[in-house]
């Protein structure tokens, strides 16, 4: 399996590939960071404010709980706002870039 | 080759029938909950073995005559059940085996698995008897918290999707060490990225193992041992004979049959509060059982003596402090969820079984819809399981509340007929069995492409290995690192594991995660930096758990016996024992007080007489020390070749150019 040769560092310069570079950099790290705060929300808030999770909020259902289960819904809202970014953005510009390439 | 699948099939198909009889006898389920707890439920143990050994020390002051609720498994339902999952898999592993014809098949199927089918099988590889079995049980002892559990291992999937799934799909080719190698000096670099894989999966599979022995033996009356030899031969089978393709079908179907029990019993559930979440939080808060069981909890006869109990006790159920109680212990167990599954070595190897990025993308968010649903379900199980069976009776087939979930199917079943109580308690068994078998084929075939593929091939041969040499030497190392694994479990028998998943975590946290995101995405890093991150994070989780009171500290251990029969003999004293249970008890005190003058003065592994580090999960620590590790020496030893390739690594693993083929008969 012969693999092609690249010139990779004149691809490192090719302004598409600092274009996809720099909004996937902002992207990934931006939206990881944002979801690492919000799930240790969860166990520091349990533990340093435990008076807003027992505040009961649809019957016996109370915010603590409502809390731990929103992590899910985030989780998966920002699996597919990812999904729809990087299939409309980054694959864009990627095949873009290899298509220069070829 | 097929004739010899089919006779192991044959051998396997008589041992399980041959020792589900005994099961009928009515010694059988005579199991040691307070042994078992731990070790079924590694995970779920993580933070909190040594509060379910509590919870489990008084148990023996029962009267003799208080009735033992008991879970049995009618072995004319099991059987069958177990037989055609065991067949389903074998014709797996015979079609699969056909197959594999490259390492490149071996380790990573020929890279042709979809990314929906690779989402089922991390969702298999990941759901294991811990989670499906611990945590539905730690929500049904212990409420909120036990949910609260849960969170972290979905949100792990957070950083496993942003941040490695696909870069390494671009960047590697079957294992963490050519990932690692790229740009460093690739000796040196896969030994070490070689020992830290073995390590993790060794840990996690002799956790996984020792709990699959109990289950077997709490389930079907299986002896231990038997039970072991059986999980590991078949796990060896698959492994050797199939590779990854026949490892990924069998987490698929695994992951499948999980989340049809799951789904069933839930809408049972679901059933008795007439589909309205409302009316199911008032019958958990409400419940007689429940709320006996709460004012009974150590942490609330605190609160209440303190005059600081807000919430009644069916109320305080569902709000969080009743079990995970240290708040940093709880942050850094979080670290090592989130940081530590995207550094687990079989996570990993399966972003290199799908053809491209894209696929690797997909794979990970259809695994974290199946996951958060499972987790999400868990919720119904185990709270459910509080409310239709009691927290008492739970905890009395098993004190760390492993049995729950098999318990309610029961009872849900059983509702409608006995008969289908057994089957759907059959149903679970087998899925639990899977389970195992899945967890534990993946870890195997991870620990033995370490081995063959970086230690092997690229450090012994220098790469020069032809593709029969190399499957060879995989399938090798396979049966190796299954065998092993069977003589460990075997080893193990006694051993409080709990301990070695808290390792496994800690070590993919702090010495295979810093490492794999340098490699990924600092230009300066390099050789020094990978070996450093790598040794410093693997010793200091080590280090740290060693001298953690995750070990056995011997005076800790007296002194949980002499309250024991500190206990008893206040109640023999107070006229509460009955004159038949007189006996037992009297031999219960003396044993007790055998073990406190055999355990009194000594000291752990490390020579301990009490934990160094207070703190159960080392994540807190260890994780910042392997990233401090890693830098300086990065910027203690630069490399220029390093540098120089930086360009190149990083342009294909935003784009997929140069990929290593992964078809290439």
């Amino acid at each position: 399996m012969a693999e092609q040769t690249y010139n990779w560092s004149a691809i490192a310069k090719n302004p598409k590939f600092i274009e996809l570079h720099h909004k996937k950099t902002a992207f990934l790290f931006g939206w990881w960071i944002f979801s690492t705060i919000y799930y240790f929300l969860l166990p520091i808030g349990a533990a340093y404010a435990p008076g807003l999770f027992k505040i009961q909020i649809l019957g016996r259902i109370n915010f603590g709980y409502l809390f731990a289960l929103s992590q899910f819904f985030v989780s998966w809202g920002l699996a597919m706002y990812y999904a729809h970014v990087a299939n409309k953005d980054f694959d864009r510009l990627t095949r873009e870039l290899v298509n220069e390439l070829q | 080759m097929k004739r010899l699948l089919v006779a192991i099939g044959c051998v396997l198909s008589l041992s399980f029938a041959a020792y589900a009889e005994p099961a009928k006898a009515p010694a059988a389920p005579d199991a040691k909950p307070a042994v078992a707890a731990p070790a079924t439920a590694p995970a779920a143990t993580v933070a909190p073995a040594t509060d379910a050994a509590k919870v489990a020390a008084p148990a023996p002051a029962k009267p003799a005559e208080e009735k033992k609720a008991t879970l049995k498994a009618n072995p004319k339902v099991t059987i069958p059940i177990f037989l055609a999952i065991i067949g389903a898999t074998m014709a797996v592993v015979v079609w699969s085996a056909k197959q594999t014809k490259s390492a490149a098949d071996f380790y990573t199927a020929g890279g042709g698995i979809t990314g929906t089918q690779n989402g089922w099988a991390i969702a298999g590889d990941y759901m294991s008897a811990a989670s499906f079995l611990g945590i539905s049980g730690m929500i049904s002892l212990y409420g909120y918290d036990g949910f609260m559990y849960s969170v972290g291992w979905l949100v792990a999937y957070i950083t496993v999707l942003l941040i490695v799934a696909e870069p390494c799909r671009n960047a590697g080719k079957y294992t963490l060490g050519d990932i690692l190698s790229f740009r460093t000096s690739p000796k040196p670099v896969r030994a070490v990225a070689a020992i830290s894989t073995v390590a993790v999966s060794t840990f996690y599979l002799t956790a996984q193992m020792v709990g699959a022995g109990k289950l077997m033996q709490l389930l079907l009356g299986v002896p231990y041992k038997t039970a072991i030899i059986g999980v590991g031969i078949l796990m060896v089978g698959y492994v050797v004979f199939g590779g990854m393709t026949a490892t990924t079908w069998v987490q698929i179907i695994k992951a499948g049959l999980l989340m049809t029990g799951a789904f069933l019993l839930s809408v049972l559930v679901s059933i008795k509060s007439g589909f309205s979440p409302l009316q199911f939080f008032t019958d958990i808060a409400t419940n007689q059982n429940i709320i006996d069981h709460v004012k009974l909890l150590p942490i609330y006869l605190k609160e209440s003596a303190a005059g600081t109990a807000t919430a009644d006790a069916g109320q305080r159920f569902l709000e969080p402090g009743l079990f995970l109680t240290n708040p940093l212990d709880q942050i850094s167990l979080g670290m090592a969820l989130v940081l530590g599954t995207a550094g687990m070595p079989h996570i990993l190897m399966r972003f290199f079984t799908v053809p491209t990025a894209q696929a690797a993308r997909k794979s990970v968010i259809v695994a974290m819809f199946i996951i958060g649903s499972f987790y999400i379900l868990t919720t119904l199980l185990g709270f459910g399981a509080a409310i239709h069976l009691s927290p008492q009776g739970i905890k009395q087939v098993d004190a760390g509340g492993n049995m729950a979930a098999m318990m309610l199917a029961k009872q849900m079943g059983g509702e409608f007929s006995p008969f289908l109580g057994d089957l759907l308690l059959a149903f679970l068994c087998a899925v639990a069995f899977a389970t195992i078998l899945a967890v534990v084929s993946g870890l195997v075939l991870a620990a033995s492409a370490a081995i063959a593929h970086d230690i092997y091939v690229n450090v012994i041969k220098d790469g020069h290995a032809d593709q029969k040499e190399q499957v060879f030497a995989a399938r090798a190392t396979s049966f190796i690192v299954g065998a092993c694994g069977i003589l460990i479990g075997i080893a193990a028998e006694k051993q409080n594991v709990a301990h070695l998943v808290a390792l496994a975590f800690a070590v993919a946290s702090s010495g295979n995660l810093p490492v794999v995101v340098m490699s990924l995405f600092w230009k300066k890093f390099n050789t020094a930096g990978v070996i450093a991150g790598l040794v410093v994070g693997t010793i200091a989780s080590v280090g740290l758990v060693m001298v953690s009171p995750n070990m056995t500290y011997p005076d800790k251990v007296a002194d949980n016996a002499k309250m024991a029969y500190t206990k008893l003999e206040k109640e023999i004293a107070e006229g509460k024992v009955k004159p038949e249970a007189m006996e037992k008890t009297l031999k219960t005190i003396e044993a007790k007080k055998a073990e406190e003058v055999k355990n009194r003065g000594g000291k752990s592994m490390l020579g301990l007489s009490k934990p160094l580090f207070t703190l159960k999960n080392p994540g807190i620590l260890s994780i910042p020390l392997g990233f401090i590790a890693a830098i300086l020496a990065t910027l203690m030893f630069p490399c220029k070749k390093a540098e120089e390739m930086w360009d190149e690594i990083y342009v294909r693993q935003n784009t997929g150019l140069g990929m290593a083929k992964a078809i290439d008969h």
